[in-house]
């Protein structure tokens, strides 16, 4: 019983981040009903542009992650959109999927080369340590990594369905053609979409490297539990990408537990598999018709 | 004029660049330089460099200099292959490298093959028992340290059960087959056999397993940065029980990694620069001066591998591949005679390598040499 406590909050700490990630892909697909393939990379890269700043600069580790931050939203947020989505979205949504791709692999050896190729320490922003929870030890940073990823994904919630700017945002979403007939500026909506996902993803950078080390291959792994993530809780509902980083979470956690460690990634994409086949629109995902 | 300009052109490249490469010797590296294996890597070309860069400012090899290059196997077996065989194909004289052991396996084949001598840093049990003549190593066998560490677990730490946790490949594979029969000769019951993938990014799982296995002691097997990575879920799920390896746990790159959660963690290291050998203590100051960091045992591995091959080649007379293979069988290096060798080495006749060793712990962010064990077969 206490080691499956162990594995619970542990999946649900890995899960959440997960979601911060998958909730990215939903976020470029609404608005550009295309997938992101480099979000791992998009996970991956805000670490090591902090601890190269920290490095490169001399600063303090605070004045590094700040400015990483700001250069990562500025490059992947608005730079992103501007540079890689809207020229390529014109020719339609595979070439852009491509340059997705490209971009994944020019952001992986990018990191590789101007940084490291090496594994590197990450400081933890949350505290570390253990507590007893019915007998069990449980990891406070796990606890901590779910509580910041809940909270920073219950604001988004709020922010998108409670204030008028997210409610914009949201129609622009689901249909960009009425809401600019309306009078909302379109353009700025999206933009809007893309500087989140980014921040998201520096987010879910900052909560993960400590566990997984900073390291320019990080984004695979993340990319791949994020993406399937995505897909079992519906790629077009926030909240169905969230319930998927849970799922996808756990299932690794117990899957590495009680089945073995080279299955774990398996069992998800089994998972994947099983969803595709009897309930493609995920679990918590809208059926969505299109004109052919 | 055109004629003219061609014949000059044409006699600079007839006679200048022959006598340009007779100055030479060229030796390839091939090796981790990114994947799983780029912190072993790194360290290894390090080391090759540091002790190519003294040779060559004290003439060379026989009074060749050493051209040196360095391939990137991304840790990769197929890409090891296209490397090695690139290597030979661009006259190498000898084979440096590479680290992992699965890597060295699937290429070790084609060095024999072409009869080039081929000096590697694995220490899967495997490597040589296959016969190869060419093979050296620059490590111990994982099959020598395994008994040792057996003793500990059984006479100092009085465990009664182990959980073993390794790497699924061949050197994580060879030292748990290496170690399971140690301890069970020694009435140790092996409490969970936990198995890891190569790359693994997130241990919780593992480190609950371990826990939850109840063992008075933990052995773990893992490469580097996957000894980091375990550490800290270790210490993150609470596990208190001694955490003992081999030299791949107690480097000086996964301490630096693994930061506090590396502290307390004991094991058998075949090459430390903490280790109390003078040696040691000149290569490691050369090394961070050279790049600023502290060496691992993959440093020291690199540098003495070049080391040995321009004294076993200067003992020849002459850089013959074949002579410098029978050369290396039965050689033994002091440093007395050679101060690059750093530590009193010999090889025998498969080219595992027997030296000293050492027993150590991880004190305040550093590895603290506890006992000095002597040669298997001084």
């Amino acid at each position: 019983m206490d080691q499956f406590l162990q594995l619970l909050v542990a999946g649900l700490a890995t899960g959440a981040i997960y979601a911060l990630a998958a909730i990215g892909f939903t976020l470029v697909w609404q608005t550009s009903q295309t997938i992101n393939f480099a979000q791992g990379e998009f996970v991956m890269l805000p670490a090591i542009l902090a601890l190269a700043a920290r490095d490169l600069l001399h600063l303090p580790f605070w004045a590094a992650a700040i400015l990483a931050t700001v250069v990562f939203l500025l490059l992947f947020g608005l730079g992103f959109k501007r540079f890689l989505v809207d020229p390529m979205l014109k020719h339609g949504v595979l070439p852009l999927a491509i340059a997705t791709m490209a971009l994944s692999i020019l952001m992986k050896e990018g990191a590789k080369d101007g940084y490291s190729a090496q594994a590197a320490q990450f400081p933890s922003l949350v505290p570390e340590g253990t507590f007893s929870l019915l007998g069990a030890a449980v990891s406070l940073r796990d606890v901590a990594v779910f509580v910041v990823a809940i909270t920073a994904i219950v604001a988004l919630q709020l922010f998108v369905t409670r204030t008028r700017l997210g409610r914009t945002m949201q129609a622009t979403a689901q249909n960009p053609t009425v809401a600019r007939i309306l009078g909302v500026r379109v353009e700025r909506m999206i933009l809007l979409t893309f500087l989140i996902n980014a921040g998201l993803a520096v987010l879910a950078s900052y909560l993960i490297s400590p566990i997984y080390l900073a390291k320019f291959s990080n984004g695979e792994v993340i990319g791949l539990s994020a993406f399937i993530a995505a897909i079992v809780g519906g790629f077009n509902q926030v909240r169905g990408a969230l319930a998927g980083g849970f799922i996808v979470g756990l299932v690794d956690n117990l899957a590495a537990a009680y089945v073995s460690s080279g299955y774990r990634t398996a069992v998800p994409l089994g998972l994947l598999v099983v969803f595709i086949l009897f309930k493609p629109e995920g679990l918590l995902g809208r059926r969505e018709e299109r004109t052919v | 004029m055109k004629i003219t300009f061609a014949a000059a052109l044409f006699a600079t490249v007839a006679f200048v660049v022959p006598v340009a490469a007779e100055d030479t010797v060229k030796l390839i590296d091939v090796i981790e330089l990114s994947g799983a294996g780029a912190t072993a890597g790194t360290n290894w070309k390090n080391g090759v460099d540091l002790a190519v860069a003294e040779i060559n400012a004290k003439g060379g090899i026989l009074g060749k200099k050493i051209d040196i290059a360095h391939y990137d196997t991304q840790t990769n077996p197929g890409n090891t292959r296209a490397a090695v065989q690139r290597a030979i194909d661009e006259g190498t004289y000898v084979v440096l490298g590479p680290v992992f052991s699965g890597p060295i396996g699937a290429s070790m084949q084609i060095a024999q093959k072409a009869g080039v001598p081929q000096f590697v840093g694995g220490e899967a049990a495997s490597l040589t028992k296959q016969g190869n003549p060419y093979l050296f190593r620059s490590s111990l066998n994982q099959a020598d340290a395994m008994p040792k560490l057996a003793n500990w677990f059984r006479d100092d730490l009085k465990a009664k059960s182990v959980a073993i946790i390794w790497v699924n490949n061949d050197f994580g594979k060879g030292g748990r087959d290496a170690m399971i029969p140690e301890l069970q000769k020694r009435g140790i019951a092996v409490a969970a056999d936990i198995a890891t993938e190569s790359g693994q990014a997130d241990f919780a799982a593992d480190a609950i397993k371990v826990k939850g296995s109840n063992a008075d002691a933990v052995f773990v097997y893992l490469n580097e940065e996957e000894s980091a990575r375990f550490l800290r879920a270790a210490k993150q799920q609470g596990i208190d029980k001694p955490l003992v390896g081999e030299t791949t746990l107690l480097g000086a790159k996964v301490i630096e990694l693994a930061g506090e959660a590396a502290n307390g963690v004991k094991g058998h290291v075949g090459l430390s620069v903490d280790a109390p050998i003078p040696g040691f203590k000149t290569f490691s100051d050369a090394f961070q001066a050279k790049y600023n960091y502290k060496s691992d045992h993959n440093g020291i591995k690199g540098y003495t591998s070049v080391w040995a091959i321009k004294t076993a080649t200067e003992k020849n007379g002459s850089f013959d591949r074949e002579a410098l293979m029978k050369t290396m069988h039965g050689l033994r290096i002091s440093p007395k005679d050679v101060p690059g060798i750093l530590i009193e080495t010999k090889w025998n006749d498969v080219g595992d390598v027997d030296r000293e060793s050492f027993l150590a712990e991880v004190k305040d962010g550093r590895q603290v040499i506890t006992k000095v064990l002597p040669m298997i077969n001084p």
